[in-house]
């Protein structure tokens, strides 16, 4: 599954057609909810196969309905970004040896909250899916600022698209207070 | 698209079922896989799946674009009105266990209203998206 990942994320990098890119990122995203699902993260599952597969895609299709279907001819390789970005991703590895293994019962993540998420949710929360106590309950104010984030990306696109589409062409509609 | 019309009849059947799968992923979110950015996601296909089909404008008459801008503000408003009522109730900020009799009681009904919440403004928030990049 991470090999089929790679090579999508490979072809995505190599495509010009942006058609085949907007199709290939959606598989891209189609796999990433099986490793998920593999990994026994379905919630988190479910919302990659919703989001990327499905949503993302079509609003990159109808974005690709605005402008052209062909990428403009990349720019030639900078030596120094290429090793900069390669420096940067052998510290990452190179950072990832110090994780403890996956699963591992000493990892830090499953020490500290863990425990007490998973045997007290029942008494003091009382909802079977533990996923959407934390989520709701425990990590309340995370989850506030996550539907604050979509509501001002919503905003910020209404602002930039929202408006000017209807105003192009004609005059201006005029402002009342002036 | 008035010629496509075996994607219009196998559209029209489907979308009432995505909008109660969509209410069934919110809503049994407590004991399933799901909650609502999930179900807002599902809900928001299901209008946007309708706008490809039968057109933009027949959507917009449904559901207008005013109706989603006030949408996705009133989610996050019930989001932040549920921990204010925590407040009021004398507990912390997004505390919910004094909105009820119970502290159980309370944690259901403040997890409820809190993923209707996200749900709303989910689906108003992609419906609203699709809409500016469509028209």
């Amino acid at each position: 599954m991470l090999s089929i990942l790679a090579l999508t994320a490979f072809s995505i990098l190599r495509l010009r057609g942006l058609f085949t890119v907007a199709m290939m990122s959606g598989i891209y995203s189609l796999t990433a909810a099986i490793v998920f699902l593999v990994m026994d993260a379905v919630d988190v599952a479910f919302t990659e196969a919703a989001v990327g597969a499905g949503v993302a895609t079509v609003l990159m299709l109808a974005t690709l309905a605005h402008t052209g279907v062909r990428a403009a001819r990349p720019a030639p390789v900078s030596w120094i970004g290429l090793a900069a970005v390669i420096g940067a991703g052998l510290l990452l590895v190179a950072a990832t040896l110090e994780m403890p293994a996956l699963g591992s019962a000493e990892a830090p993540a499953n020490l500290h909250v863990r425990p007490r998420y998973l045997n007290q949710s029942m008494d003091e929360v009382g909802v079977p899916n533990v996923v959407t106590s934390v989520l709701a309950s425990y990590r309340g104010y995370d989850t506030m600022g996550e539907v604050t984030v979509i509501f001002a990306a919503g905003i910020g696109v209404f602002a930039l698209l929202g408006r000017g589409r209807r105003t192009r062409g004609t005059e201006p509609p005029e402002d009342k207070e002036t | 698209m008035d010629h496509h019309y075996i994607l219009r009849v196998v559209s029209a059947l489907l979308i009432p079922v995505i909008m109660l799968f969509g209410l069934y992923v919110q809503f049994h979110g407590d004991f399933g896989p799901g909650g609502g950015f999930q179900a807002g996601v599902i809900f928001a296909a299901a209008l946007v799946l309708n706008a490809l089909v039968f057109g933009l404008q027949r959507t917009k008459q449904v559901v207008s674009p005013a109706a989603m801008r006030i949408g996705a503000s009133f989610g996050v408003l019930l989001y932040a009105g549920v921990g204010v009522a925590g407040l009021l109730a004398g507990d912390n900020f997004l505390a919910y266990s004094g909105l009820a009799e119970t502290a159980i009681a309370g944690q259901h009904l403040g997890i409820l209203l809190v993923e209707l919440g996200v749900g709303i403004t989910v689906t108003s928030v992609m419906v609203s998206l699709f809409y500016c990049f469509a028209s």
